[in-house]
């Protein structure tokens, strides 16, 4: 890669090379609680996307959603506002919530025309 | 193909420049893909000289303008992030504005070239040359290496590329010269050709660039909450300790082209030293003259002159000094509180093991760029002679060159 060059001018450019380039391996990091220094990524990049899935967020929660899927008009409002993708959804209405994700933050609650969706306070069994 | 001014060429090969237009030849030689920097005095000409060969298309590097070097450095770091070649340039208080950043380049294992005038740090408010800007950057995991002269501002920039971007090593770099003494005064220099430093540095491979959207990548994640911040900064450590190896080997490569041999610190006449004075920068220059006095007496005196500071290259000192009786070294900046100045520290610390072990006593000089004169190296000589004398061991306190007094 190189930053886009400034000076034009001279000779018309080589047309670019293209390189069948292999997929890389999937980025496996099913053991990384045991990883030592050198098996990490230099500069702690994520040499990966949609790898946020393995980061299970739920055990931050206080409040749950208590979804109702009778009373779910299907506007997606829900699924839209949720910062963690967590609401999911059949046949175009929300039907559950991922809660190994779910933060509990509420924002489906409150913006739910319907009041398909209210939070209550998630207490251990 | 320079843009050097045809009356300053010597001969073929050497031409008469400051020390910052050896710096901004380098720059136009090596044709980083982005340069972000903001002009701050000593370094100003370095940028002011970059931006016009952009302007006059010598180069075809990207030039950011921003308001501020923490901006500057925070424009390289994306652009580094992104897969290019970055290079910028500061001094003094640009440099402690850069503060947060050079961390952050750092940790992200970003090869950014920089080069650093030397210059004091306020306050109270000063222009001139003393090496407390870098200093106190010592533990922000940069690359650090110390020139002495316009040749080896020129060599030292250069050569940081390949050691930045070496795969082992992936660490920021920046070069030091000392302000004014170097940066604005003329000397000599020996310039390689365009297509030497072309071929010596070589196309930039980016690790992981943020702007390849085939393969997304997330650069800067948020590493706590039991995550690996901890693994990330011992890889860290481990790549600097791997950089002396690397320092080495470039150097030796830079010899085979340009016939000039640099190494991790550059002694002078220290094998059968008995007294030897350790300094950085250009200081070098006035200390080898009062050792070739000395010499001439008959007093066994020597000389190192640091040139790798980051990774400090210990068993080399051991090594050079291990025969010394007494060694002083001269700090031009100093760590309020501690024993003596950055270089004291680490040269006393490298000596601890050997058998016996030598002396080190610690001097300030030069802070704020007060002079430092022939004389006052050969005072120095005198309290090391005078220590090498006696029984007792000499008090570890603090000497003073060219001091007021009262």
């Amino acid at each position: 890669m190189s930053a886009p060059k400034k000076t034009a001018a001279k000779k018309p450019a080589a047309p670019r090379k293209t390189r069948a380039r292999k997929p890389r391996p999937k980025w496996d990091i099913s053991d990384i609680e045991s990883w030592g220094p050198e098996r990490h990524e230099p500069g702690a990049t994520i040499p990966e996307a949609g790898n946020s899935v393995y980061n299970e967020t739920g055990g931050w929660r206080t409040f749950v959603p208590e979804l109702s899927p009778e009373k779910c008009d299907g506007c997606m409002l829900c699924y839209f506002y949720c910062p963690d993708a967590s609401i999911i959804v059949e046949d175009g209405k929300a039907v559950a919530v991922d809660l190994e994700h779910c933060k509990g933050c509420g924002i489906c609650a409150h913006e739910c025309p319907a009041g398909a969706i209210v939070m209550r306070l998630e207490e251990k069994e | 193909m320079t843009t050097i001014d045809a009356k300053n060429v010597l001969d073929e090969t050497t031409v008469a420049v400051t020390g910052n237009e050896a710096v901004a030849e380098a720059m136009r030689q090596i044709d980083p893909d982005v340069v972000c920097a903001y002009p701050i005095t000593p370094q100003t000409e370095v940028v002011q000289l970059f931006a016009q060969m952009v302007a006059d298309g010598k180069v075809s590097s990207e030039f950011i303008t921003v308001e501020s070097e923490h901006s500057a450095m925070s424009a390289v770091i994306g652009a580094a992030a992104g897969g290019v070649r970055t290079m910028t340039a500061t001094s003094s208080q640009g440099f402690a504005l850069m503060w947060e950043l050079l961390y952050i380049a750092a940790s992200y294992r970003l090869p950014i070239v920089m080069t650093t005038v030397n210059r004091a740090l306020s306050g109270p408010i000063n222009i001139h040359c003393d090496h407390s800007d870098t200093m106190g950057g010592r533990d922000s995991g940069w690359i650090q290496i110390y020139g002495e002269n316009h040749q080896e501002a020129y060599d030292n920039c250069i050569q940081a590329v390949r050691i930045a971007e070496h795969a082992d090593i992936r660490l920021p770099a920046m070069h030091m010269y000392d302000g004014y003494v170097i940066s604005g005064a003329i000397g000599p220099l020996k310039m390689l050709s365009d297509e030497a430093v072309k071929s010596f540095i070589g196309p930039y491979r980016p690790i992981n660039p943020l702007l390849d959207t085939r393969h997304p990548v997330t650069v800067g994640p948020f590493d706590g909450l039991h995550g690996f911040y901890f693994e990330h900064k011992v890889a860290q450590n481990r790549a600097m300790d791997r950089a002396l190896k690397v320092i080495q080997d470039v150097a030796d490569e830079y010899a085979a082209i340009s016939g000039r041999q640099y190494g991790l610190l550059d002694p002078y006449l220290i094998d059968d030293a008995e007294i030897a004075i350790v300094v950085v920068g250009s200081t070098a220059g006035t200390t080898r003259l009062v050792v070739d006095k000395l010499r001439a007496k008959g007093v066994k005196a020597g000389m190192v002159r640091v040139r790798a500071f980051r990774p400090f290259p210990a068993a080399a000192y051991a090594q050079a000094l291990q025969h010394a009786k007494v060694v002083g070294v001269l700090d031009r900046a100093d760590s309020f509180g501690a024993q003596g100045g950055p270089v004291f520290l680490e040269v006393r610390s490298a000596l601890y093991d050997c058998d016996p072990r030598p002396q080190v006593l610690p001097f300030i000089y030069g802070l704020g760029g007060r002079d430092i004169f022939p004389d006052n190296i050969e005072q120095a000589f005198a309290v090391l002679q005078k220590a090498a004398r006696s029984k007792k061991r000499a008090p570890v306190e603090r000497r003073y060159l060219n001091l007021r007094e009262d």
